[in-house]
């Protein structure tokens, strides 16, 4: 039986997944979180041992493109679909930490 | 080499590192897309919705990417395996998706080695395919991430094919990952892969540095250092990180495992980690791409396609050189560095002499590689041929080549042209002669034992024969005629 | 002309009238676009009508007609687009807040193959917030109401290409099945939804919910409507790595062959869990195929049934993901912050509603370190299962049969409370998906309150042919007055226009 999830469990999920939720959400998401894991769990006593995984339907491979040119889009088009731009790129606000 | 170990308040320590090296690949298009992969142009004018990560866009696979990386892969020694990628999760402005394609637990080459010119054997982990991110600039306070402002993004370089390097924490000094760097730049440009140059971004080093007291066994705590964006920073880097750590232990503190930034100007790294962000990348099989399984056929393809490695090239030069020192082996370096060695090898092999074959490709020749590169063996034997019988003296011999590399023609014909008429034996015998007689008192000292007059007498034959004349044989000339 | 007369025997009719010069494509998409304007106000099944484009793309079609060229199978035929599928220079918002305002610069490979052949795109249809429901409820511009009872949910998350097309809008519509979205909808709103072989239509242009999952797929009228849309969209693309080489089969040849020896099986787990007129009229179906010469018998397959836990933990895993790039620095919706973190998040959360950050979470949480091994990995072994537990069927089964939904439309509101309650309503139609297979769901009966009843029709990887054979000869059978277009309570010009 997997333990329900708790608020501090959801509020951390949040912080990964980029998501700011208030106390009731935390709490809300937390038990319908929780009811959907308990339903799921079903599938881990399954006896999987021996079964591999699949994450595409079918075997295909080495699906490869010509290294050649293709159209860009124009620039004007890209950065009219931003919600702020300036020089030619797209503005953000400050950056607290360097990519990981 | 001798060990190299940090001397502590309490004891001698001993440095671990292992590097990561991020080589953009000289593909002609990105990873994923038909976007052309170019350095320098016009912001955001190289993107399209695959790079962008417009929503509904799919990435598929560049084959000379994958080639390329087959071709790093097989000059590091690397098994060439069955493999797949995963998405990398995590926010970052300058990543259009916010995540990154990326090869994780079936990486495309794994477990081969990279000798160091000093013969120190360097585990390769893995080299694995990637996608690079867009570039991000920090606008307001010093144009540094912190106090900045805000930022401004530009994507041309999102996307562009990457192949990560990782080796083994085999490493035990700063100079040796300096030559670890330096080799692995060689053999990255030598498979056409790589232009390798780390100014531009185009060689990216991360360096993993932990430290541990001297003959011990087990590995600290280990650092990340990000942002080396030169050989000497890769040094600098290490030796102040290393220094760091030692000092937080005999403190008695301890090491945080993290990610630290190099600050060139300030000569120190600092801690990268930011409030309340959390890190887990929830890697999971990338949907949109099949898995690459290169068929043998391929792979002996890339790997016939594949020139000499430098190492190779070194042992090739050495091999036709005979014994070595220290100014052969650094002509040795700088012929294959401009990529002459070609030249040299067949010129050697035409039957020209070797060490002045190398002494005229190491000095003169590399002053116009591309031109050198150009250059047919056969004329370039000519003219050291001309060179060693001492129809041109070693002057002559390097106008010749400038205008052979220049111009172009026979080297023969450019002596003529120059009027570098072959001096005939019983002409400069003559010359030789006159000059005895026109300096009685200097002759007589040369003959009574004297050594230095020589150099003396030496220049006066020149200066008769306008510097026709091979020094060499003038020389032989008097000595003989000293008896 | 009225809309009836314009639209009398569905896409292929309209479009061979097309093509003779008989009817004008723009009459035809003058009705269509009246029929959508009166509809909208009680319906909802549009986010965009695109009634300028439209016209000028029908008045294309005219002038090919005339100057003698071919305007392409499907010439003049008014199509709907779910608003997950990118159209150059037309909102694509999927639904989302997030997306508000977001024109795609590029049409996605369906678009450009439907407009190729002829179709005239009239709009953009509603549907679950980026295709997560089973209600077209969790929509950011408000629900799609069930033609049949607008009282009830059309189903989800195509409900608005289902319903335009049930309601006699439009004669076919393209929507999306990641776990059941194409199949359920059509089943609720008594119109065919087909759900291809995973990789037989690209999915370029196809805002990605669940990668591994999501098919595109045609609703109509008729079968053979259905299999001429799939004809048109169907086959390799080389923008989409998944996209399968194979060939496509002649469709509209497979159609016409009867049953006479076809292999069918009775998904008999699937039976037990149906409401009564859902199992029942499955039970009817496998007679009439009996009837009609295929070979019927019940099999049992009760792995299937693991398909629902699976699929709801490798469908958020990926969606986790994919939604990842809603935040507010390339395009779309930005809340602003002090910092790009707070950004981020702001934008995020004002941006998705509840369902997709439910789905987020769960996806998060699910590959988050310490997790991925016991829910992730070991969804993906189940996935493992299925697809052996299908092909074991397979091997004396040419095709499957099997309820559709669980129950018939049930009523806007009842199940948004209890999201694994909603989850639910897919058990029939995800473990598809999972194997990457064809379905298809025809309109056969008519259930509780004189509702809808779908009959699924499943086969193995590229067995749209045998399915659409089985399909067929269910058609031919169904109770009259199962399928649509039906126009209960609509007021303006479609009153009395009700059959
Ligand atoms: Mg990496
Ligand atoms: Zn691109």
């Amino acid at each position: 039986m997997n333990e329900p999830l708790s608020k501090d469990a959801v509020a951390h999920i949040a912080r990964l997944a980029r998501l700011e939720l208030g106390e009731a959400e935390l709490s809300r998401f937390a038990g319908q979180l929780s009811a959907v894991l308990e339903h799921v769990e079903a599938i881990q006593r399954l006896d999987t041992a021996e079964v591999p995984p699949t994450s595409h339907p079918f075997e295909l491979v080495n699906v490869l493109r010509d290294d050649e040119r293709s159209a860009c889009l124009p620039r004007e088009a890209v950065l009219a679909a931003a919600p702020a731009a300036q020089d030619g790129r797209f503005r953000v606000p400050r950056i607290l930490g360097e990519a990981p | 080499m001798s060990r190299y170990t940090i001397t502590g308040e309490t004891g001698e320590w001993e440095i671990v590192v292992g590097l990561e090296v991020h080589c953009e690949l000289l593909t002609k298009t990105k990873l994923f897309c038909g976007c052309p992969n170019a350095f320098g142009d016009e912001p955001n004018t190289n993107v399209c919705p695959v790079c962008l990560g417009l929503p509904g866009s799919l990435p598929v696979l560049n084959r000379r990417a994958v080639e390329m990386a087959m071709a790093i892969g097989t000059a590091l020694g690397c098994e060439i395996r069955p493999s797949s990628f995963h998405r990398k999760n995590y926010f970052y402005p300058d990543m259009p998706k916010d995540y990154q394609v990326t090869q994780y637990d079936e990486p495309l080459n794994v477990e081969g080695r990279l000798t160091l010119v000093d013969g120190t054997p360097i585990g390769i982990v893995r080299a694995h395919m990637e996608e690079d991110t867009g570039k991000t600039t920090h606008m307001g306070g010093d144009g540094r991430i912190h106090g900045a402002d805000y930022s401004l993004v530009d994507y041309n370089r999102s996307g562009v094919p990457l192949v990560e390097i990782v080796s083994a924490p085999d490493l035990r000094s700063p100079e040796q990952a300096r030559s670890y760097v330096s080799e692995l730049r060689a053999i990255l440009v030598a498979t056409g892969a790589s232009d390798g140059r780390m100014e531009e971004g185009s060689l990216r080093v991360d360096a993993n540095v932990s430290v541990r007291r001297f003959g011990g066994e087990e590995f600290g705590t280990r650092c990340e250092i990000k942002n080396l964006n030169s050989l000497r920073s890769l040094v600098r880097a290490i030796e102040y990180e290393s220094r760091r750590q030692v000092e937080l232990l005999e403190r008695g503190g301890s090491v945080d495992q993290e990610t630290r930034h190099w600050n060139e100007v300030e000569g120190r790294t600092s801690s990268m980690r930011s409030k309340e962000e959390a890190y887990d990348y929830r890697y999971f099989p990338e949907p949109d791409l099949v898995p690459l399984a290169p068929p043998a056929e391929w792979i002996a393809e890339v790997v016939a396609k594949l020139g000499l490695m430098p190492a190779q090239r070194r042992e090739r030069l050495a091999s036709l050189l005979g014994e070595s020192s220290e100014a052969i082996e650094e002509q040795v370096a700088t012929v294959i560095d401009l990529g002459l060695d070609d030249l040299v090898v067949a010129t050697i092999a035409s039957g020209a002499d070797s060490r002045l074959v190398m002494a005229r490709a190491a000095n003169e020749a590399a002053q116009q590689p591309d031109a050198a590169r150009q250059l047919d063996p056969e004329r370039f034997g000519e003219l050291i041929g001309l060179e060693a019988a001492g129809t041109l003296s070693a002057t002559q011999a390097k106008a010749v080549l400038g205008e052979l590399l220049t111009n172009g023609g026979r080297p023969a014909d450019i002596a003529d042209r120059l009027g570098f008429k072959a001096l005939a034996s019983d002409e400069l015998g003559a010359v030789i002669d006159a000059v005895i007689a026109a300096n009685p008192g200097e002759w007589d000292r040369y003959v009574g034992g004297d050594d230095k007059v020589a150099q003396f007498l030496l220049g006066k034959v020149m200066r008769e024969t306008k510097g026709r004349a091979n020094g060499k044989l003038v020389a032989e000339a008097l000595a003989s005629r000293r008896g | 002309m009225s809309e009836t007369e314009a639209f009398a025997g569905g896409a292929l009719a309209i479009a061979a009238r097309v093509r003779s010069g008989e009817l004008s494509a723009r009459v035809v998409t003058e009705a269509a676009l009246e029929e959508i304007a009166a509809s909208e106000p009680l319906l909802h099944c549009f986010n965009t009508i695109t009634a300028e484009r439209a016209l000028a793309a029908a008045d294309a079609v005219d002038a090919k007609v005339l100057a003698g060229e071919d305007p392409g199978p499907l010439a003049g035929v008014p199509v709907a687009l779910k608003d997950n599928l990118c159209t150059r220079g037309v909102p694509t918002t999927c639904s989302s807040r997030i997306l508000e305002g977001w024109r795609p610069p590029y049409d996605a490979t369906v678009v450009a193959r439907l407009s190729a052949a002829g179709a005239v795109s009239v709009g953009k249809t509603n549907l679950d917030e980026f295709a997560m429901g089973s209600s077209t409820e969790t929509s950011a511009t408000g629900p799609t109401r069930n033609p049949w009872d607008p009282a009830r949910v059309p189903g989800g998350s195509s409900g608005g290409s289902a319903a335009a097309v049930a309601a006699g809008l439009v004669p076919l519509a393209l929507g999306s099945d990641t776990g059941g979205s194409i199949r359920q909808p059509a089943a609720l709103c008594g119109v065919v939804g087909l759900k291809p072989t995973y990789g037989l239509v690209s999915r370029y242009g196809l805002v990605a919910f669940a990668s591994s999952l999501d098919q595109i797929g045609p609703f109509a009228l008729t079968l053979a409507d259905a299999a001429a849309t799939l004809q048109v969209i169907a086959g390799h693309d080389e923008r989409d790595s998944t996209s399968l080489a194979h060939p496509v089969a002649d469709l509209a040849t497979e159609l016409r062959r009867g049953v006479e020896g076809l292999r069918v099986g009775v998904v008999a787990d699937f039976l037990s869990e149906a409401s009564g007129s859902c199992a029942a009229a499955v039970r009817q179906a496998a007679d009439a195929l009996a009837d009609a010469g295929a070979l019927v018998k019940e099999v049992a397959i009760p792995e299937l049934l693991h398909g629902l836990s699976a699929y709801y933990l490798i469908a958020p895993a990926e969606a986790s993901s994919n939604l990842a790039r809603y935040d507010g620095v390339r395009y779309g919706l930005r809340v602003d912050g002090d910092d790009v973190q707070e950004m981020n998040a702001r934008t995020r959360s004002a941006g998705f509603g509840d369902e997709v950050k439910r789905r987020i979470m769960l996806g998060t949480y699910v590959l988050s370190a310490g997790y991925y091994d016991a829910y992730y990995a070991q969804a993906q072994r189940v996935r493992t299962v299925i697809l052996r537990s299908f092909a074991r069927a397979y091997e004396d089964c040419d095709v499957l049969l099997a309820p559709t939904t669980p129950s018939v439309a049930f009523p806007i509101g009842a199940k948004t409370a209890d999201p694994l309650e909603m989850y639910l309503s897919d058990l029939f139609t995800i473990p598809t998906n999972l194997a990457g297979h064809p379905a298809l769901s025809v309109p056969f009966a008519l259930g509780e309150e004189g509702l809808p009843v779908g009959v699924q029709v499943l086969a193995p990887a590229l067995g749209e042919g045998p399915m659409l054979r089985a399909g067929a000869a269910l058609e031919a059978v169904a109770a009259p007055g199962a399928r649509g277009p039906v126009r209960p309570q609509l007021g303006g010009p479609l009153a009395g226009v009700a059959r």
